[in-house]
This record gives C-alpha cells, sequence and structure tokens, in this order.
C-alpha cells in the first residue's frame, strides 16, 4: 500500500510537470496579453514598459523558469485582469463548482441505481423500454442544449426557478455552500440536473447491465433457491456486486463533471472556476488559464488515485500494486 | 468494405451488401434515423438553392423585420419566415441551412481527418508492436484519460477561434478513438493466417498494412465514425455556444444557438430553439444509424 502509494505519487508528480510545459508553451503562443490588458491609446512606450513589467519580454526558458520557482512555492502568477494572485481566484471560485459537481453526481447516482435496477429486472416491460429510451437521449443531447431547455421551460414559461446566480449561502468553515438555504437550492437545482443529466444516462446503463448480468450468476440463483425475498436477492447479493463499477465510473467521471461544468456554469451564470476560465480565455488572461489547468489535473489525479483506493477497498481480489498499470 | 470479411460472420450470403441493407432496414427507429440524417445532408449541400434567403447578403436583409415570431411577413411582402426572423432580420430558415452546412462540414472534415491519422497511427501500433506501440498508445491512452471538451478547449484557447483551428482542435481530440480501436482489432488481426500468407508471398509491410490488414480492420471503424460524426457535431456546437469556436461570419447551428440566449429570457425562443431542434435531430439521427450500424458489424455484440 505504501509503495503504491509513493509509486502513485511521483508518477503523479511527474504528470504535473509535464502538463505545466505543455500549458505554458501553449499558452505562451497565444496573442500578446498587453494589447488586450493596455488601453487602447497607450504609447509604444507604454506597452513595451508594462511587457518589461509582467516579465513578457524574456524568452520562453525563463519565463518558465520563473514560472516553476514560484509555482514550488505556490504562486501560480498574478491575473492580469483582477490584479489577484491566480490561484486565489481560481481556490475562491472552486467550492461553488465542486458543490455543484457533487450534487450532481449525487442526483445522477439516487436517480440512476432505482431506475437501472428497474430496467435490468424488468428489460421488457414498458417501464424499461422507455427508461432506456430515455439514457439514449441523455447521451446523444448535448449538456448546453438541455441547460438552455430548462432556462425556458422552468425559468422563462412557468418562473419556477431562477436562471442565473448561485443565491443564499451559509458559511460553514470558510466555505460558502448553498445547500443549507432553501434559495440556494432553488438556484443550484436547474443546473446541477443539467450537469447530472449526462451521467445519470451512464449510470442507468451500466446498472442495467450489471444487474443483468448478476441475475444469471450462480450465487443470485442458490439464494432464489434457498427462498430469500426477491428484495434481499436486489438489495443485498445484486446490488453489491454492480457497486463496484458503479463506484469506479462514478470516480473516473467526476472530473468529467468538473469539465462539463464549464458549460453549465456559462448557461446558468454560476459563479464558479468554469465561468472564470472561460472569461479569462476571452481576455487572454494567461496565469488563471495555466493555474486552471493545474488546479483541474491536480483534481484529476487525486481521485483517480482514490478511486484506485477505493477500488481494492470494495474488492478484496484487486491489489494494488497493480491498478497502476491496470486502469 | 464489404461486411463479409468480419470473420465472425457465418456463412457468407450469395449477396451480402443486399443482405446487409435488408439487415438494417429491420429496424424501423434504423431506418427512421438514416431517412432523416439522408435529410439533413441533403438540405445541407443544397442550401443555396433550397432556402427562401441567402442569410449573409447583408443587402438582402431589412434590419426592420428585426426578430418576428415564426410566420410573419416580411416588410415588403415578397416572403413570409416561416421560422422567424433573428435580430438582424434574417430569415431563421435559411440561417439552419446554411448553419447545418457549417456543422456537418466540420463534422464530418474533422472526422475524417482524425481517422486517417488515428487509423495510420493504431495500424502501425498494432503491426510494428515494441517500443512504437507503447509510444503511441502511451500518448493516446493519456489523452483519453482527460474529457474531449477540456482538450478542445485548451487547444482553443491557444490558438484562438476561427473554422481551420476548431477543426483542427476536433481532430485532436478524435484521434485517439480510431487508434485505439484499429490497433486492437489489427492485433487480433495480425496472427491470423491470411497476413501470415501475405508475408510468406513477400509482399511489402505497406502492401500487408494497408491492403489486407487494413480492410478487415475496418468494420469497427465505421461505427467509431459514425458515433464520431454525431460527437464531433455536438463538441463544435457546445464550443461555439461558449464562443470559442467558428467565427461570426461562419455561424454554425452551436453560434446560432448562442445568438438567441440573450433573447431568450424575453420570451423570443424561435432564435435559439429551431436552430437547436435541428442540432439535436441531427445528432440523434447519427446515433440511431451508428446503434444499429454496431448491432450489424459488431461481431462481440451480436451472440448478445
Amino acid at each position: 500500500m505504501l509503495a503504491f502509494l509513493i509509486r502513485r505519487s511521483l508518477q503523479s508528480i511527474a504528470v504535473l510537470f509535464a502538463m505545466s510545459l505543455i500549458v505554458f508553451a501553449g499558452v505562451y503562443l497565444i496573442g500578446d496579453p498587453v494589447l488586450v490588458m493596455i488601453s487602447p491609446e497607450a504609447s509604444q512606450a507604454d506597452i513595451v514598459a508594462t511587457r518589461a513589467a509582467l516579465g513578457l519580454d524574456q524568452p520562453l526558458w525563463v519565463q518558465y523558469g520563473r514560472f516553476v520557482g514560484a509555482a514550488l512555492s505556490g504562486d501560480l502568477g498574478r491575473s492580469y485582469a483582477y490584479s489577484e494572485p491566480a490561484i486565489r481566484l481560481i481556490l475562491e471560485r472552486m467550492p461553488a463548482t465542486m458543490e455543484l459537481a457533487i450534487v450532481a453526481m449525487a442526483i445522477a447516482i439516487v436517480v440512476g441505481i432505482p431506475l437501472g435496477l428497474w430496467a435490468g429486472l424488468r428489460p421488457d416491460s414498458l417501464a424499461g423500454k422507455t427508461i432506456m429510451s430515455g439514457s439514449i437521449l441523455g447521451f446523444s443531447l448535448p449538456t448546453f442544449w438541455v441547460g438552455l431547455m430548462l432556462v425556458m421551460l422552468f425559468s422563462v414559461s412557468l418562473d419556477w426557478l431562477p436562471a442565473s446566480g448561485r443565491g443564499a449561502t451559509v458559511d460553514v468553515w470558510g466555505l460558502k455552500l448553498s445547500i443549507l438555504t432553501l434559495d440556494g437550492w432553488k438556484h443550484l437545482l436547474l443546473p446541477a440536473l443539467n450537469l447530472a443529466l449526462f451521467k445519470l444516462a451512464l449510470i442507468i446503463r451500466l446498472v442495467r447491465a450489471g444487474t443483468r448480468e448478476a441475475l444469471l450468476t450462480d450465487y443470485v440463483r442458490f439464494a432464489r433457491a434457498k427462498g430469500l425475498s426477491n428484495g434481499r436477492i436486489v438489495g443485498v447479493h445484486v446490488l453489491k456486486n454492480i457497486l463496484i463499477p458503479i463506484v469506479t465510473v462514478v470516480g473516473l467521471e467526476f472530473g468529467s463533471v468538473i469539465a462539463f461544468s464549464i458549460v453549465t456554469e456559462s448557461i446558468f451564470a454560476w459563479p464558479g472556476m468554469g465561468k472564470l476560465i472561460i472569461d479569462s480565455i476571452g481576455v487572454l488572461d494567461r496565469p488563471v488559464i495555466v493555474a486552471y489547468l493545474l488546479v483541474v489535473v491536480t483534481v484529476f489525479i487525486v481521485v483517480n488515485l482514490l478511486v484506485d483506493i477505493a477500488y481494492s477497498v470494495l474488492d478484496p481480489r484487486v491489489r494494488l500494486s497493480d491498478a497502476g498499470t491496470q486502469a | 468494405m464489404s461486411v463479409d470479411s468480419t470473420p465472425l460472420d457465418g456463412p457468407v450470403a450469395a449477396s451480402p451488401r443486399a443482405d446487409f441493407v435488408a439487415d438494417f432496414a429491420s429496424s424501423k427507429t434504423a431506418v427512421f434515423g438514416a431517412v432523416l440524417l439522408l435529410a439533413f445532408v441533403v438540405v445541407a449541400l443544397l442550401a443555396p438553392w433550397l432556402v427562401p434567403q441567402d442569410p449573409y447578403d447583408l443587402a438582402k436583409l431589412d434590419i426592420l423585420d428585426a426578430r418576428l415570431p415564426p410566420g410573419s411577413p416580411s416588410g415588403d411582402g415578397a416572403m413570409h419566415y416561416l421560422l422567424g426572423t433573428d435580430s438582424q432580420g434574417r430569415d431563421m430558415l435559411s440561417a439552419i441551412a446554411y448553419g447545418l452546412r457549417i456543422s456537418v462540414a466540420i463534422g464530418v472534415l474533422s472526422t475524417l481527418c482524425a481517422a486517417l491519422i488515428g487509423i495510420t497511427l493504431g495500424l502501425v501500433a498494432g503491426y510494428a508492436g515494441g517500443r512504437i506501440e507503447s509510444l503511441i498508445m502511451r500518448i493516446a491512452d493519456m489523452q483519453l484519460s482527460f474529457p474531449s471538451i477540456l482538450i478542445a478547449l485548451i487547444l482553443l484557447a491557444f490558438l484562438r477561434p476561427g473554422l481551420g483551428n476548431i477543426v483542427a482542435a476536433l481532430i485532436a481530440v478524435q484521434w485517439a478513438y480510431y487508434a485505439r480501436t484499429v490497433r486492437g482489432t489489427a492485433l487480433v488481426e495480425r496472427r491470423k493466417e491470411y497476413i501470415e500468407a501475405a508475408r510468406g508471398l513477400g509482399l511489402s509491410t505497406a502492401r500487408i498494412v494497408f491492403r489486407h490488414l487494413l480492410p478487415n480492420c475496418l468494420p469497427p471503424l465505421v461505427v467509431v465514425a459514425t458515433l464520431q460524426i454525431a460527437s464531433a457535431i455536438a463538441l463544435e456546437a457546445t464550443l461555439s455556444f461558449l464562443g470559442l469556436g467558428v467565427p461570426i461570419t461562419e455561424p454554425s447551428l452551436g453560434l446560432l444557438i448562442a445568438n438567441g440566449f440573450q433573447v431568450l429570457f424575453a420570451g423570443k425562443y424561435w432564435i435559439s430553439v429551431y436552430p437547436g431542434i435541428a442540432l439535436v435531430l441531427l445528432i440523434v439521427a447519427l446515433n440511431l444509424v451508428a446503434d444499429r450500424l454496431r448491432d450489424l458489424l459488431d461481431p462481440k455484440l451480436r451472440s448478445r
């Protein structure tokens, strides 16, 4: 276990380092941020002075060296647009994104598992077929389009829920949370639903396939022969065994939920990191773009590690030393 | 390509192509998808001759006709705006047909290029093995572990919006799917006797790979390509919606939807909704066709 953790941490650092180099070189290639930041009337001398003040007149490798040096002490540069440390901007908005992503994932799990079980236990019933057709739609509809439809239906036509912003939040140990107030939930529900839909479709399909497979296994037949109730067979024997792939997928998909929150946050004006990165790309705010990508990659790495550990806890057959190469 | 080259296909039918069409048509939803898809392709190809107005000829637009609801007559009484007009007085029906053209063109072009690159690299990896294989597949796996929208977003942040750049970003996002699929198939096929025989005949590696190995790897690739066109079109629409995709002078369906988003709150739904419906139907049609093709072409799924 310890050897596994050390090896994975070293791998993670290597990946982060590679990503930082790619991202930094890429961002370096995009247009001149000084031209966006400075007023159009500024003289050539002003532009040169600003460029020098930001260190943008140095060659790429010097800039990267400075960046890494500062990054190791927790400084990822100052945002050009906000004149604040980029990492602080990101971390300020991270709880909003995390809350949205976690609630979306929770919706997908809480709704998806029962629907998937139903479709798996009664594949030929009308309900089962409807659930499966619905999940195909959930897969093929673009997230942003579903978001628009939710806004149109629940905010514009029915006027039930607000279409933008985060609503009232409550401070819990310095974290602002929406899930503790009614107003917060009203603002959270539509974006979370929007973000959940794709994962919901995925979980339904996984659970259905897992259920159908489990129903044919010997241990389920044996449980039936023992005369166990249907509820116990499904609730204990079937569910326990489909939980393993579910945990893996939920973990791995969490990163993609964070990535797709960029779209949802833009539609619902949710004040998270996704909205920040879109705004930052618009004004070429290099430090924020780089910081965002590094933070997201770090989240990915941490989530993958947690999934591997959870996997080994749930399934004793898996040994962690193999997990890194097999995944 | 022909289907009878799939190894697990059973006895070869008299006319495999006719058989395949009949098999395909036995699913009504698949036929519906195929017909819908065909209609979209026809509209996309013939848009300039089918629509009532050239939506990007500014001389033909009348700002007084801006944001008219569906079915309104134009100010000069020459035509009716069946699907309404946008904020510049542009006929939405015409704009949608032109937008479809751009969406389909980007989707197909990026998929073809990505397929070409991915298939070549996958075949090389699958046939050559060794260090080349592990290098190519490492890169593919690493890329596939990140969501495609994130990769496309990073690339477009560097490249800036533009028609060529969005195609490039979509190619970069997609190639790995082909590489992985074709490598998997190539690994199985390369051990088969016909490859052995071709090698025994002293054929060149290039000839073996492209004339013998590739045709037998095609069936799963057709499925992947159909699905990838759908996801490329959806991704392009998403990026354009976010303002990182096509330029305003060449609006795809995604950009049309974005243009209508601001007035959606004022109840002017048609500027966003109709292009959206076109986009969704296009993606669903592609998925229905791909689903059926997978049932027919993927031997692993057939037994289920």
